[in-house]
């Protein structure tokens, strides 16, 4: 049954949908439904998507994709600086410019493979990054990063009054609604919902490249991509397609991030940020379908609760225990919260590679097994590579 | 003039002369064999003509088009698909699956960007590939995971890969190595029929010499990197070169 469910694109469709849309009264329970927080699942779920069908698909693993994010991001702030305070340009414009970019440093860095191809892009991602904080200030703005300003000329939509706010069809990107469900606080914000409509198109769009003739080639490379040669593929330009979809999505992401929050900053494209998506797709599952943005919304959520905890919630937290211990634990505690958070991640990364190398799915599939088991009675059912 | 011509080919490894002097003929339509003891430099030879490695010196022509310089693709595309000498398979991916790329790749080309088409959906290429597993007797075993199978399945899979693709020249690199005795024979008489009906050329290179008689038309012995003796089979067995050869490989 469940297996059925599993291979629907419809059903995939419609329960990926409801899940998304219904996203800040699911996750208001969870003290995650606010909008800001769900912006940064939608956005960071799409960097993902798009970056699983590299990684995931070809087995390329690129260390240097938030060059693409920030890409995006400054891309949109110059729209909305120079055309119009609509998302829509700004949106389109961030894709294609990342686009241009994944073309160039895609062509270079596949020349080679494995953890060369890995430095490669490493290399021009920093590369990016040094750029922005030096020669190209006067389009990065340097530390201080790019603004949107109310004097900034924008020929389409001319000098509107007061501080400009990105918005889409008349509707700003912070307008909110507050409601209350089953006694809940319930929020629904228009960025949120913008950036979730696109999520939902970019998983349809992922779901169609996993199905098809040039997914299954791309399926083929991180297999054995000598064979494929030997069959008659040209390799190389089938990577590329998939370097450039892959650094499409970064550079939407990054153009979203600037929809949300109308500034760009180079810190978006260090080596951080990288090394980022690259966990998210392996905490969720590589080469999935949901697993990117599961764990996408794994990282953002715990990041979230984890930073924010700091010395003083921590004692109030240990309250019960007598001073001098409390001192000790909470000093132990504190490293791995706020500021230290990646700490925790890290073992959480670690206990999930070791134990579950196929990540979250792997760990979701287990449960439906164990679930199902009791029921069929025989545990011969086929292992259907996990999708 | 045969539709491969080999001429003058050498390549050298370090101090390892690999082959030496090579010269090479194969006629269209023929199965032409190529033995000798282990090292003789067959693999290598092959290496040569898809693309794999290039020669120091000489020339390999193909349907008179030289090969050197091609990539392997295009030597693909030009009509020579190999069987490797360790299966080269599509590990992570299913039986289907791997037939069915070899099916697009004769269909659509070296690249062809097709992102929203549905690979279940194209009737021709599954018929295409359920054509050639059945051909080699893996049907049944479709929807398995590659690397699931035995070391023989796993070679009749890379043959149905290179059968579906229609190719002018097989180059078969010990095809039925790890095969049991009943394997082996339907292996044969699969080449024999396909060669009857399609008019592939094919160059096996084979240690089990019931396969080689039952097989060639032609076939030429090789020793430390250059061929010694060429015949047809009937004059093989007796020639006091060839045994020498076995005898003194042996040794070596
Ligand atoms: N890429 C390489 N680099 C260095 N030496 C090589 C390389 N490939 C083959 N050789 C050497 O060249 C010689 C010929 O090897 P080759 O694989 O062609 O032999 P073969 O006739 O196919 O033997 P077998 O019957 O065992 O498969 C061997 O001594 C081998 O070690
Ligand atoms: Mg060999």
């Amino acid at each position: 049954m469940l297996e059925k469910l599993r291979n629907n694109d419809t059903a995939i469709m419609l329960a990926f949908t409801a899940m998304v849309l219904l996203g800040p009264i699911i996750l208001a329970p969870f003290g995650a439904g606010y909008p800001d927080l769900l912006q940064r699942f939608a956005i960071f779920g799409i960097f993902a998507v798009g970056f699983n069908i590299l990684f995931g698909l070809t087995g390329y693993l690129s260390f240097g994709h938030a060059a693409f994010l920030g890409i995006g991001s400054y891309m949109a702030v110059w729209s909305f600086k120079l055309l119009s305070m609509s998302v829509i340009p700004a949106i389109i414009l961030a894709v294609l410019l990342s686009g241009l970019f994944a073309l160039v440093i895609g062509y270079v860095s596949l020349r080679r493979s494995g953890i060369y191809f890995s430095i490669l892009t490493l290399a021009f991602a920093q590369m990016c990054y040094n750029l922005a904080y030096s020669v190209l200030t006067p389009i990065t703005n340097g530390e201080t990063g790019l603004k949107v300003l109310s004097s900034d000329p924008r020929i389409l939509d001319g000098a509107s009054e007061g501080l400009p706010l990105p918005s889409v069809l008349g509707l700003r990107m912070i307008d909110t609604w507050r409601g209350s469900f089953l006694g809940m606080d319930v929020q629904f914000n228009v960025g949120f919902y913008f950036c979730a409509v696109i999520l939902i198109i970019a998983f349809y769009i992922s779901l169609r490249i996993f199905r098809s003739p040039f997914g299954l080639m791309l399926r083929a490379i991180r297999t054995n991509q000598a064979r494929l040669n030997y069959t008659g593929i040209n390799t190389r330009p089938y990577a590329l397609t998939a370097f450039v979809i892959s650094g499409m999505y970064a550079g939407l992401a990054g153009g979203l991030m600037a929809c949300t929050d109308p500034l760009a900053g180079a810190e978006r494209m260090q080596w951080t940020a990288s090394g980022e998506v690259v966990l998210m797709t392996i905490l969720g599952g590589v080469g999935t379908l949901i697993g990117p943005v599961l764990g996408a919304g794994f990282i953002k959520y715990f990041e979230n609760i984890f930073s924010k905890i700091n010395d003083n919630v921590l004692s109030g937290f240990l309250d019960f225990l007598p001073e001098t211990l409390r001192e000790g634990v909470v000093w132990v505690m504190g490293a791995f919260v706020g500021e230290g958070w990646h700490l925790t991640l890290g073992l959480l990364f670690m206990i999930i590679v070791i134990f579950l190398p196929g990540g979250l799915v792997e760990g979701f599939n287990r449960i439906i097994a164990w679930f199902s088991r009791p029921k069929g009675g025989d545990k011969a059912t086929a292992r259907v590579p996990a999708e | 003039m045969g539709i491969l011509e080999v001429q003058n080919v050498n390549k050298r490894f370090g101090g390892l002369q690999a082959l030496n002097n090579v010269n090479l003929s194969v006629r269209e339509g023929s199965v032409h064999a190529i033995i000798g003891p282990n090292g003789a430099g067959k693999s290598t030879l092959l290496n040569c003509f898809v693309g794999r490695l290039m020669p120091d010196t000489g020339s390999v022509m193909f349907n008179g088009q030289s090969l050197l310089g091609l990539k392997p693709h295009q030597i693909n595309q030009a009509g020579v698909s190999r069987v490797f000498q360790t299966p080269e398979i599509f590990a992570d991916l299913s039986l289907w699956e791997n037939v069915m790329i070899a099916s697009f790749a004769r269909r659509d080309g070296a690249y062809r960007l097709n992102a929203f088409g549905r690979v279940k959906a194209d009737g021709e290429i599954r018929d295409h590939a359920e054509r050639n597993l059945s051909d080699v007797g893996l049907a049944s075993k479709r929807n398995m995971i590659a690397s699931a199978l035995s070391r023989g399945d796993k070679r009749r899979l890379e043959l149905a890969m290179c059968l579906a693709q229609d190719p002018k020249l097989l180059l078969l690199d010990e095809p039925t190595a790890g095969m049991s005795r009943a394997d082996t024979n339907n292996t044969i008489d699969l080449l024999k029929r396909i060669g009857e009906s399609r008019g592939i050329t094919k160059v096996v290179i084979e240690h089990d010499m019931h396969v080689v008689f039952s097989l060639a038309d032609r076939i030429t012995v090789m020793a430390q990197g250059t061929p010694i003796v060429e015949d047809a089979p009937e004059n093989i067995k007796g020639n006091p070169k060839v045994q020498e050869a076995y005898l003194g490989g042996a040794h070596a």
